[in-house]
């Protein structure tokens, strides 16, 4: 265990692309909005760097035990 | 094949020139030549510029290896790096030092302060005219005021700052020597403001920046300085000149006006659709280097090719958006590339929809009658366009 999870709030997103090009491995695009690869994760800065640079803050990242990892408030 | 010479004609009044949407058609990877570094590719289709803007095998960073001649406009390839020449995850430790202040949230937090601006400059232009000069009424001030406020720029220098920038952003419209002399004034300019602030810090986002430089070493003192440049003269330039160019835009379309007047409610839409109508910028700057080979509308650009994408004629591809050279503030999907694409997908975009709403909401609801009072010269040979000044009466 250890993993991160993901989620895109795909209301809120507005598909800059941002996430896709600081994390490409772990966003793409769907439809103009972003989506995560996968879910669950393992631990990447590149995962917490994606959500600190949404504008929109549609990226919530948390730790195993729930705890929101990024973006921070 | 043909390869044209590039930038094509810069033509008046915002127009476009219809070679690009000839390409679009016929020739959507079109061969180019530029001034100096020789010939790249262009891109003008909604879906090869948004590969090329964010796909990883498109380098901005390359631009600046040593030795690289890349096709540009003026003689000299740039010799200070800044964050519009840098990749992830490079571009992402500088962005991320500041991309909390500029997120829709806290951008939010200003739009009451951006009111006020505008409503003591429209007070102002009440007392004093008709007619007035919109561009400096309203245009400049607006959101110099907010950037220096937020960088913590003193709006006493902007004299100075603002005859560097205007500068900085040309192409033709200054000369070599004085374009690199004004980035230079620029740096010293910044430069001095950091040494400054490091011996007595403010609470503002240079300060931010100097205390992750000297407390945490996450950036370099170049760094430091041309992120505080970029954020000043990008944060400036472009809302500017597009409150005049969206003013001047729907002062020549009545209907729209009309349309506006009746629903202010339309404002949000109104202002997403003159973002992806008009053509800021939309000249030869910012290209990317290819790194592997990549296919893009059946042409094969192969690594170490310069590849430029013109947003502004993908904002008008008709495989995206129905009658795109109609404005239309009605659309169900507006997916415009204004503020590009990507990892540098523009920083103040929120900012800047936000300073733009208030803007123009306000201005019209001050004078339902205004129009245009005579001829609007543009300025030439930028990287962005707008109206020198904008001559109003109500």
């Amino acid at each position: 265990m250890g993993d991160w999870t993901i989620e895109v709030d795909r209301g809120t997103c507005i598909g800059t692309g941002m996430c896709t090009s600081t994390a490409p491995d772990h966003f793409r695009l769907e439809g103009g909005t972003s989506t995560p690869v996968k879910a669950d994760v393992e631990p990447d800065d590149a995962v917490i760097d994606a959500a600190e640079s949404c504008p929109m803050e549609a990226i919530l990242v948390r730790s195993a035990d729930g705890t929101v990892l990024a973006p921070q408030p | 094949m043909e390869t044209r010479s590039y930038p094509f004609a810069e033509l008046d009044h915002l127009e476009i020139n219809p070679v690009y949407f000839e390409l679009q058609r016929d020739e959507p990877v079109a061969r180019v030549r530029l001034p100096y570094g020789g010939e790249g590719w262009l891109a003008t289709r909604y879906e090869d510029v948004k590969t090329v803007l964010a796909d990883p095998r498109f380098s901005r960073a390359a631009v600046m290896e040593p030795g690289a001649d890349v096709p540009r406009t003026l003689p000299t390839m740039p010799s200070e790096t800044n964050i519009l020449s840098m990749d992830p995850p490079d571009h992402t430790r500088l962005r991320k030092l500041v991309a909390k202040a500029f997120t829709a949230r806290r951008t939010e937090q200003l739009r009451e302060r951006a009111q006020q601006i505008v409503d003591g400059l429209l007070d102002e232009m009440q007392a004093q005219g008709p007619p007035a000069d919109l561009v400096e009424a309203l245009a400049m001030p607006l959101p110099i005021t907010i950037i220096c406020e937020m960088l913590g720029v003193p709006f006493g220098d902007r004299g100075n700052f603002r005859a560097w920038s205007e500068a900085a952003v040309a192409i033709t419209a200054f000369t070599h020597e004085e374009i690199l002399a004004a980035n230079q004034s620029l740096r010293e300019y910044i430069g001095g403001l950091v040494e400054r602030k490091r011996a007595e810090p403010t609470d503002d986002m240079l300060s931010v920046l100097i205390a992750a430089r000297d407390n945490d070493d996450r950036l370099s003192e170049e760094e430091l300085v041309s992120f505080g440049v970029t954020l000043l003269v990008a944060g400036h330039e472009t809302t500017a000149n597009q409150i005049g160019n969206f003013v001047f835009q729907l002062l020549r379309r009545p209907d729209r006006l009309a349309e506006l007047h009746a629903d202010p409610s339309l404002m949000p839409a109104a202002i997403e659709e003159l973002l992806r109508f008009t053509a800021l910028g939309g000249s030869a700057g910012f290209p990317r280097i290819a790194t592997a080979e990549v296919e893009l509308s059946g042409v094969t650009i192969k690594p170490g090719e310069a590849v430029f994408v013109n947003n502004v004629t993908a904002n008008r591809d008709p495989s995206v958006f129905e009658n795109p050279h109609e404005v239309d503030f009605h659309r169900a999907h507006n997916p415009h590339i204004m503020f590009g694409h990507g990892a540098h997908h523009c920083i103040g975009a929120p900012l800047a929809r936000m300073e733009l709403q208030v803007a123009i909401a306000s201005l019209l609801k001050r004078f339902p009658t205004l129009q245009l009072d005579g001829d609007v010269t543009f300025k030439r040979g930028r990287l962005i366009r707008g109206p020198q000044a904008l001559p109003v009466r109500w």
